[in-house]
């Protein structure tokens, strides 16, 4: 485990920040989801979700979220479920989501290329 | 830790174009060099989070909650590429023990590809990651992170992990920006042809 990361953060603190739900079975944000703000932050805001908003000026992975609020990504995925009901974000989703296939090989050929261009 | 002050993320910001992020996941006995060599490749400082997930009665090390529903926390660090103006690669570096693999299909769902980091010195810690990564099915390559000169042949490594000659085995120094990239290429090669018979098999 990582020394200094948000393993012994105060439960009290995620679920306040939560409001007590939880909905991380929702149809679930991936890990690398692109997130882009749609609007500005505006007072009276809930801390996280207008630092969420700051943040995703440029786009921005859920787990690079997760690691500035330093709030699990689980809890990182309720905070956004609300930004998105509301379109205050929206979310740009991988193509390779979950399957038992492989991606096909144009987008490996695009990966090797980028990956070669280093 | 309170998130009304969390520092500004300082690092640079992803293209307004980019809208496709793909996972690759370095595995690997602890100490192994997985760290090291997301921070050698990524364009951005190493950052770290942790994902806590919960699973009805099931018999790990954590804690059951009153609704009998066990929570499970799995801390990870990642860095990131940008391939293009499109396509951001986010590598993961995942510790190797058997909770994280309980969790592996949830938290690493739609993942490319693995590398499974080898010290030499101790090859066996390696061989639960390859057994697992067989088991989900998860194309992987293994490198083997020389700690000083080695010792034994590539040939001798395959042997003591019993790896099919299909899986790519190579050198690697986990400190060296080349060299990590080597390794991803050699793993992305190895999707790609694997991609391309499976196509051709369809
Ligand atoms: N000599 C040498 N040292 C290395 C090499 N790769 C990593 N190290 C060192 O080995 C130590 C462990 O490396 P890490 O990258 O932290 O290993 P890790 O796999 O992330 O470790 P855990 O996350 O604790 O499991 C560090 O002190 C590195 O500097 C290498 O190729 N050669
Ligand atoms: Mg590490």
């Amino acid at each position: 485990m990582t020394p200094g990361s948000v393993q012994h953060e105060n439960p009290d603190r995620l679920y306040t920040v939560t409001g007590g739900r939880s909905r991380a079975d929702d149809a679930r944000l991936d890990l690398v989801a692109l997130i882009v703000s749609e609007s500005q932050p505006v007072p009276g805001m809930q801390s996280e979700h207008a630092e969420i908003l700051r943040i995703c000026r440029a786009p921005t992975a859920v787990v690079e979220i997760s690691a500035d609020l330093r709030l699990p990504v689980s809890v990182v995925r309720i905070l956004l479920a609300d930004l998105l009901d509301t379109g205050s974000v929206t979310a740009r989703h991988p193509r390779t989501a979950a399957g038992a296939r492989l991606p096909d090989p144009d987008l490996l050929k695009q990966v090797l290329v980028g990956l070669r261009k280093l | 830790m309170d998130s009304g002050n969390c520092e500004p993320p300082v690092r640079a910001p992803l293209a307004d174009t980019a809208d496709e992020g793909l996972k690759i996941v370095i595995v690997g006995g602890f100490g192994v060099g997985k760290t090291t060599m997301v921070r050698s490749v990524s364009e951005i400082r190493p950052l770290n989070t942790e994902e806590t997930m919960t699973q009805a009665g099931v018999g790990i090390d954590e804690t059951a909650g009153a609704d009998g529903k066990v929570t499970t926390t799995v801390a990870f660090d990642f860095g990131r590429i940008s391939l293009n103006a499109r396509m951001v690669l986010y590598l993961f570096g995942a510790p190797g023990q058997e909770r994280f693999w309980f969790l592996w299909d949830r938290l690493f769902s739609g993942t490319l590809g693995a590398v499974v980091l080898v010290d030499p010195r101790r090859v066996a810690d390696s061989w639960y990651a390859i057994d697992r990564l067989e088991h989900h099915g998860l194309p992987f390559v293994v490198a083997r992170n020389n700690f000083g000169p080695p010792v034994h042949s590539l040939d001798q490594i395959r042997d003591a992990l019993t790896l099919d000659d299909a899986v790519p085995l190579i050198d690697c120094d986990a400190r060296d920006r080349e060299s990590g990239k080597t390794v991803l290429i050699t793993l992305v090669d190895h999707l790609y042809a694997l991609s391309r018979a499976q196509e051709m098999a369809t």
